[in-house]
């Protein structure tokens, strides 16, 4: 049967944006609904490098950006420092490097009244050991590294507390017209494939670069350039600061911190469908020459993880290369395209999604006639306690500090106990009953230790069928397409001790199992 | 320098894992002077089961009842396999004699000769293989005929849930029932190793007390599946002692990786190959290996994880039994695949980006696990031009190319009878 729901704003899209509307919405006592086709950070929320702009990338090609980078930063390092390292930044050149660039850098900083001090190179290296000894020069810039899973977390988390719905695994299939007006949406859960139907004054489409596609679906008109970005993920963290190459922005230039690890990208694809977003050994093998030029340790260190993400870039057709393209992000109401309570939000970057949800929630406001102001300029994002198992770190120490004698460790890499399984498993919206290793993989470290989910897919399984989460041979695809979702992330990177790791995996889970043989009854990609 | 022993050899075997130990065995019934080296025995992740073929061709899927028609179809097929190198009358005798080995070193095994026979894995999936440990041979009997089944597990025990086989097996078998248990012999700590259990049960009373705690549970059970760990020594004797306690047939069900069926194995072989004379260098190493003018071979032997020479071996001939990349074999670095020791060819893949495919789980496999080295009929490493690069240098197990045994289940077959073949050659070589 299919199931209906009410609401005032249906929101479209668990990214950065989304869950910034719904949190930004909930704030002003309006009623909404979030759904999403996968899970929370699916798109580029998900895969970027965690970059807290200072601005300077974009201040010799889009000035606006820049501006728009630094009122950001300085807000969300207050709002919301749990969820931001101060790492401070560097831009470098070297040897063979634009000189022209580097010595223009400081006054484009200064036009678009950015901080921007010169370093000496020694103290840069001193600051900075993984420098190459070709750096010619270094300015100090204000960047900051930010962790995209957990500020999202954050934001649906408190949304949700304040009354916002949150659906996983539904994606819209149908806008349901009358005259000028979208009265309701229908929906497919993906996983359980459950129909639904939501009754919504105002329906905002967040969905980044698949905005377009979603516009369509309404009859309505939104063109964006898809540019994937490929970026690795190092054993262990390469510097302190985040390491900009100082040159008009390219391949590999940006290097940023966060934990234990670092993030080394990217790369800049023109990309005509958003099938098939994977990294691919070609990119892996360039970000790695590249970003060995600015440090050479780049070439020599383990990396766990490569992932691609997709830029969804306002204006169609431009020619040359997609960074030309504005960083600036659009609102549509589309109004314009004889559709009156439909507003889209797409472009930007991670840095300003909290402008980005402002703007649209005040439109929205605007719409259905709420005179509440925006309170995401003032109101803190307080770690919620929900979300403390998605925090690199947190698991070993909450472990070693205390814990029940009766608890469990399900995932041995990250110390993950089957407690924090229980515990992420009852946030989950229950309204599909549907619990999935990746889901649980959003919410906490499991799988992103070295056995890659190799161990920790047989433990967290075998405790799901054992509390009645999973039954019959669900456990089959469950394991599959986790893996798969970590596999995405090895595949590229295979070569000396990851490759050993593939080998064990595949001689457990095909060798022994025979887990290949297994009709694969998991829909979700 | 001048202080390091040297040791001398007829051959030598460089692997510990089951190619190695299948390759000592046959050498020691040939009575060969042998030593053996190795780090890590890869034997600690076997589920215990001896595969010899089930899968063929791997892209269709197609499951063979019959090993050995299938082993004849994959010849025909894949004239590069290295089964193709035997004839079948040499690979039946293979199996035969490591099963009788085992049979000698008390790990009995069980299987139906020319069938295939399906067994239960912790995933509750279910696995054709050809040869069973005996402690499982009563799961695969009820499996087949569906009667009505008891299945224990335990608190603590992760990765291992009677619940999930139960559910994941209901459908082929109505009557298999799951039930879950508090370990009679609990430690200090929640999580329970099944090699800690293993050990428990080798006592008398902690078995007493098993059977205590299953024995209302029963019902009309006429079999009991438990995880592996029916004894780490005396599988036999533990499992006889349960049975008579509860009047019901008892089988094991392995354990994920690294499990009690696999530790009994490699500890069973060490135990016999040492007995039958083999010098066996255990988490040792060959650090580097040199041909001489009087074409033995000289090998440098450390420590794992130390580049100190501690000793040389003298050695008439090598087999080569070193496995894939777990097993250290192989190396596989950024641009290409290569043999660390002798340097010798690998068979390929162009470039990285076609070792793997973008599905972990692709019918038709990696194509990096068709890699490793090409070899001629006697079991010899060979140059592009298919000519032996040494006539006293042999190969066997997963380091060879043109095979992929985890998804043609055929991994103990594979290592069995290419060490049978690696040992024969051998043999013809000093004949000669």
């Amino acid at each position: 049967m299919k199931n209906n729901l009410k609401t005032q704003v249906l929101i479209i899209g668990g990214g950065a944006t989304g869950t910034g509307i719904a949190r930004d919405l909930t704030l002003r006592g309006v009623k909404c609904i979030l759904v999403e086709k996968k899970d929370i950070n699916a798109g580029a929320s998900g895969a970027n490098h965690g970059l807290l702009h200072s601005g300077a990338r974009y201040v010799s090609n889009d000035p606006e950006s820049a501006k728009e980078c630094r009122d950001e930063n300085r807000l969300l390092k207050q709002l919301a420092p749990d969820c931001i390292e101060e790492t401070g930044g560097l831009f470098v050149a070297v040897e063979g490097d634009d000189e022209k660039f580097v010595a223009d850098f400081q006054s484009y900083c200064d036009k678009a009244d950015l901080p921007c001090c010169p370093m000496d190179i020694a103290e840069a290296k001193e600051a900075e050991p993984a420098l190459s000894d070709k750096t010619i020069a270094a300015f100090a810039v204000e960047d900051a590294s930010v962790d995209p899973f957990k500020l999202v977390l954050e934001n649906i988390t408190d949304a949700q507390k304040l009354g916002c719905k949150f659906l996983r695994h539904s994606k819209v299939v149908k806008f349901n017209k009358t005259g000028n007006t979208i009265e309701s949406v229908d929906l497919l859960n993906k996983t359980t494939g459950k129909e639904l139907s939501i009754e919504a004054d105002i329906v905002v489409n967040a969905t980044g670069a698949w905005a377009g596609q979603v516009a369509a679906l309404a009859g309505a008109d939104i063109d964006l350039i898809y540019s994937k970005g490929t970026l690795l993920i190092t054993h262990s963290r390469v510097s302190q600061r985040v390491i900009n190459r100082l040159r008009p922005p390219g391949d590999a230039d940006i290097l940023v911190p966060g934990g234990t690890v670092s993030i080394l990208g990217t790369t800049s694809l023109r990309m005509d469908s958003l099938n098939k977003i994977r990294p691919t050994v070609a990119e892996v093998d360039r970000i790695v020459d590249e970003g060995a030029t600015m440090m050479p340790g780049l070439e020599s260190t383990r990396y766990i993880r490569a992932y691609s993400g997709v830029r969804p870039l306002l204006g169609g057709g431009g020619k040359g290369d997609d960074r030309s393209v504005t960083r600036g992000f659009d609102l549509v109401d589309h109004a314009k395209d004889n559709i009156e309570n439909f507003i889209t939000i797409t472009g930007g970057k991670l840095t300003t999604y909290r402008l980005m949800a402002e703007k649209t929630a005040d439109l929205v406001c605007n719409r259905i006639g709420v005179s509440a102001p925006c309170q995401t300029r003032n109101i803190p994002l307080i770690s919620a306690h929900e979300t403390r198992w998605a925090v690199p770190g947190f698991s070993p120490k909450n472990w070693f500090k205390s814990h029940d004698k009766n608890d469990l460790l399900l995932c041995e890499c990250e110390m993950v106990p089957q407690s924090a399984i229980e515990e992420i498993v009852d946030y989950f919206d229950i309204f599909d009953q549907q619990v999935d290793l990746k889901g649980i993989g959003k919410r906490s470290r499991i799988g992103k230790g070295s056995c890659q989910g190799n161990f920790c897919s047989l433990r967290i399984t075998s405790f799901l069928y054992d509390r009645v989460l999973l039954s019959a041979n669900q456990g089959a695809s469950e394991i599959h397409s986790f893996i798969n979702e970590r596999w995405k992330g090895q595949r590229c990177l295979l070569w000396g001790a990851p490759v050993v790791q593939a080998e064990l995996q595949e001689a457990m889970h095909c060798g022994f199992f025979g887990l290949e043989l297994q009709p694969n009854s998991s829909t979700s990609s | 320098m001048t202080n390091i022993k040297t040791n001398h050899a007829q051959l030598t075997i460089i692997g510990t894992g089951m190619a190695g130990m299948a390759a000592a065995c046959f050498a020691t019934q040939n009575r060969i002077n042998t030593i053996q080296i190795g780090v890590n025995s890869g034997i600690i992740y076997s589920s215990g089961f001896l595969d010899l073929m089930g899968i063929h061709p791997i892209d269709t899927q197609l499951t063979w009842n019959n090993p050995w028609q299938a082993i004849d179809q994959l010849i025909a097929d894949s004239p590069n396999h290295p089964y193709a190198r035997l004839r079948k009358p040499e690979i039946e005798t293979a199996m035969k004699q490591f099963i009788d080995f085992m049979e000698a070193a008390e790990r009995p095994y069980m299987f139906n000769k020319n069938q295939n026979t399906e067994v239960i894995t912790p995933v509750g999936t279910v696995k054709q293989t050809y040869a069973v440990p005996r402690s499982m041979w009563a799961g695969t009997v009820a499996l087949k005929e569906r009667h009505s089944c008891l299945i224990v597990d335990f608190v603590g025990l992760k990765a291992f849930s009677a619940k999930q086989i139960a559910d994941m097996l209901m459908p082929r078998w109505p009557k298999i029932r799951p039930l879950r248990l508090t370990f009679p012999a609990v430690g200090a700590s929640a999580d329970l190793y099944p090699e800690q259990m293993a050990r428990a049960l080798e006592v008398e009373a902690n078995r007493i007390k098993l059977a205590d705690a299953i024995r209302p549970h029963l019902v009309d059970a006429k079999s009991l599946g438990l995880p592996a760990i029916l004894g780490m020594y005396n599988p036999h004797q533990v499992r006889t002692h349960l049975e008579e306690l509860l009047g019901v047939d008892i089988f094991e069900i392995p354990t994920i990786p690294p499990s009690v069926p696999g530790i009994r194995l490699k500890e069973a072989l060490e135990e016999f190959l040492a007995a039958k004379g083999v010098r066996l260098l255990l988490q040792k190493r060959v650090l580097f290996a040199k041909q001489q003018k009087n074409g033995k071979f000289i090998l440098s032997i450390g420590n794992h994880g130390s580049d100190k020479a501690e000793q040389m071996i003298e050695t008439d001939s090598v087999i080569l039994a070193g496995g894939r990349f777990l097993g250290m074999g192989l190396y596989a670095g950024r641009k290409k695949i290569q043999e660390p020791l002798f340097n010798l060819p690998v068979f390929q893949p162009q470039d990285r980006a076609q070792w793997h495919q973008a599905d972990f789980f692709a019918p038709r496999g990696h194509q990096i696990s068709q890699a490793g080295l090409e070899i001629d009929d006697s079991f010899r490493p060979t140059d592009a031009a298919g000519k032996p690069i040494y006539k006293n240098l042999f190969a066997a197990g997963s380091i060879l190319a043109h095979q992929d045994w985890m998804r043609q289940k055929c991994g103990a077959g594979l290592a069995i009878a290419t060490a049978y073949g690696a040992v024969k050659a051998f043999k013809k070589l000093t004949a000669s």
